[in-house]
């Protein structure tokens, strides 16, 4: 009897067919689509790379971590710096500051995992808070008030939209397409496997502490390149706009509104939150009394989220992570020798 | 130098309080509590509407304020907190989150977003001399002196009494409590109707000895797990000393500059957190 590996189905493939057609539509939006849709895209990208790198962290690392805007904020300020005083191109800052996110996550992460679970959580909060007060205190950036980013002023304002519109499409793309590799490798399954179980994953050789250190550093460097982008778009920043909890508010509604543990999650979260946003938010403390309500109610009753009742509706994952095994009908009377199963993967 | 340790250790008994009920919920069920500034908050603006009430003595209105905490956290357990306990954390810190959020917006809305205090009287600007040039106000030293007896009960209650054995149980090992007869998901609701009390009895104290505002919730939250690691989780004297290190800590930071308290403190924290992870006073069981 044979069995085989099955990675991805004729509705995951179309699923990508269909996204690859809709990214190719998008990018050219600054020929034909209004100036403030670009704003809105970029914006709602920016919230979108933040909650996958949250969903990465908490969903599959099973590190809940309430202060990723840490890494958030240094993005941004890093990226100002560069383009400020260092005279680079703020779209080329963007990738390094995300590379100074990761890299600052490191020592970062020596504290942290001296904490577990929930303790874990409000330690990564009390972080970002030394980071946010810490940058207060520096002058050169503006101390609490902030500061602009002026590297971008003798742009036009309609290359510098475009280009932003692009850099953020890029990014999503980037960062959908590299959680979505990473997760289908074998690191990938590793941390699936940690998931479900941190013991028997261990037990089954599973590097556990290398691979949750792999995950944090991954998602500093995206929540790096969001709050770069953010900042590029924004053109000013402050400390308690870069490193409010705000971030992580709505990227943990994001995350449970779409499915955590999902890769499609993040995304279809990201398309409500927009749309509530859109004909709710002037309703100020009443709609986000509303979106703290949601989210516990769908942590208590629908813990699957969107992604995942659209996943039972379909009958297959629209970005296949997993691997199952199907073994194909045995033609013969089974017999022990034949029961040894053929992976090929 | 003696004042700046004095005053510490006074705002160490206000964090001793904000931080009991932390504990308390840890210890039991492993649950850690986001919203537990903002309910600190929630209590406090919640004894600034009893006083009037009853008269507008503030022991008055505490006397009234805690048994209502104690139910509203009774039925917190009960009806939303039980569903998120589990080995995943997640569920709970999500929910508790949320809570946070929710408590935030709807205090916003009901008190808007300026500081309001609780009138103390006569003992808001009383003081007893202690050394030369020393004097503390009388109600700092009743905080502290309250947080001093919660702490004592607490411990008591738990090595004590047959709901201290229960809560010691089903913190060990909660099948095996079960199957003893202790029914959980009461003990469960004991424990939070028991730390939401203390976090009402610490806002009623914050909103005496300074102002609450709906947005302080989450720093609020901060220095009272701050206190908890400082001195090592499951031990509530451990707790007490904790939050007077932070106390003295961020009197200390103000001291330099009054802009450096809190993030003193918070670099106080790491250098526990690095130099003793488990804390001053590390013991896993409480």
């Amino acid at each position: 009897m044979t069995a085989t590996v099955i990675r991805s189905t004729r509705g995951s493939q179309a699923v990508i067919a269909i996204a690859a057609a809709l990214c190719l539509v998008a990018a050219t939006l600054p020929l034909w689509g209004e100036p403030s849709w670009m704003r809105e895209f970029v914006e709602i990208a920016c919230y979108l790379i933040f909650a996958m790198m949250w969903n990465l962290l908490a969903g599959y690392g099973g590190m809940v971590s309430v202060g990723q805007q840490a890494f958030f904020g240094l993005g941004g300020y890093v990226m100002l710096a560069l383009g400020n005083f260092g005279g680079i191109n703020p779209f080329v800052a963007i990738p390094l500051a995300a590379l100074v996110a990761a890299l600052a996550s490191l020592p970062v992460s020596k504290l942290a995992f001296r904490l577990q679970g929930g303790y874990f959580s409000i330690g990564t909060w009390v972080i970002a808070e030394v980071f946010r007060l810490s940058i207060a205190n520096v002058a050169a950036v503006g101390g609490g008030s902030g500061t602009s980013l002026t590297a971008l002023r003798g742009i036009s304002r309609s290359t510098r939209e475009n280009t932003t519109y692009w850099v953020a499409l890029a990014c999503v793309v980037a960062s959908l397409a590299l959680v979505y590799l990473f997760l289908r490798s074998k690191q990938g399954l590793a941390l699936q496997a940690i998931r479900d179980s941190e013991v028997a994953a261990e037990s089954q050789g599973v590097g556990v502490a290398r691979m949750k250190l792999a995950v944090y550093v991954v998602a500093a460097f995206g929540c790096g390149m969001a709050g770069a982008l953010y900042f590029v778009s924004n053109l000013r920043i402050s400390p308690d706009a870069a490193f409010g909890v705000n971030w992580t508010a709505f990227a943990i509604f994001i995350v449970m509104i779409g499915g955590i543990g999902r890769i499609e999650g993040p995304v279809i979260g990201a398309v409500v939150f927009w749309a509530l946003n859109k004909f709710f938010s002037d309703y100020g403390t009443w709609y986000q009394l509303g979106l703290g309500l949601l989210a516990i109610l769908m942590t208590l009753f629908f813990r699957e989220g969107l992604g995942g009742f659209v996943h039972r509706r379909l009958g297959f994952e629209m970005l296949p992570t997993r691997r199952i095994l199907q073994l194909a009908p045995p033609a013969a009377p089974a017999t022990a020798s034949r029961l040894t199963p053929e992976v090929t993967a | 130098m003696t004042e700046t340790i004095v005053q510490g250790l006074l705002l160490g008994g206000l964090y001793c309080l904000f931080s009991l009920g932390l504990s308390l919920m840890f210890g039991v069920m492993r649950l850690t509590n986001i919203a537990q500034g903002d309910l600190i908050v929630a209590g406090g603006f919640a004894a600034i509407s009893i006083a009037p009430l009853v008269g507008g003595h503030f022991v008055v209105a505490g006397l009234v304020l805690l048994p209502l905490a104690f139910a509203v956290g009774y039925g917190l357990q009960r009806l939303v907190l039980n569903r998120t306990l589990g080995k995943d954390p997640l569920p709970s810190l999500v929910v508790t989150f949320g809570l946070s959020i929710v408590i935030q917006n709807l205090l916003l809305e009901v008190y808007s977003a300026s500081p309001r205090s609780l009138e103390a009287g006569a003992l808001s600007t009383g003081s007893i001399q202690l050394g030369e040039e020393l004097f503390v106000g009388t109600l700092p030293l009743l905080i502290l002196g309250v947080a001093l007896a919660a702490t004592l009960g607490l411990q008591l209650l738990f090595s004590l009494t047959p709901l201290g054995r229960a809560f010691r149980a089903v913190s060990d090992d909660r099948e095996v409590a079960e199957l003893m007869g202790v029914r959980s998901a009461n003990v469960y609701a004991i424990a939070t109707a028991l730390a939401t009390a203390l976090i009402a009895l610490a806002g009623l104290f914050q909103s005496l000895r300074t102002t609450v505002s709906p947005a302080d919730g989450p720093l609020l939250l901060l220095f009272a797990f701050e206190s908890v690691i400082i001195g090592g989780m499951g031990s509530f004297w451990g707790t007490f000393v904790g939050a007077m290190v932070l106390g003295v800590s961020q009197q200390v930071g103000f001291r330099f500059d009054p802009g450096w308290g809190v993030w003193f403190g918070h670099l106080v924290f790491l250098a526990v957190l690095i130099v003793r992870p488990n804390g001053l006073f590390p013991k896993t069981k409480g």
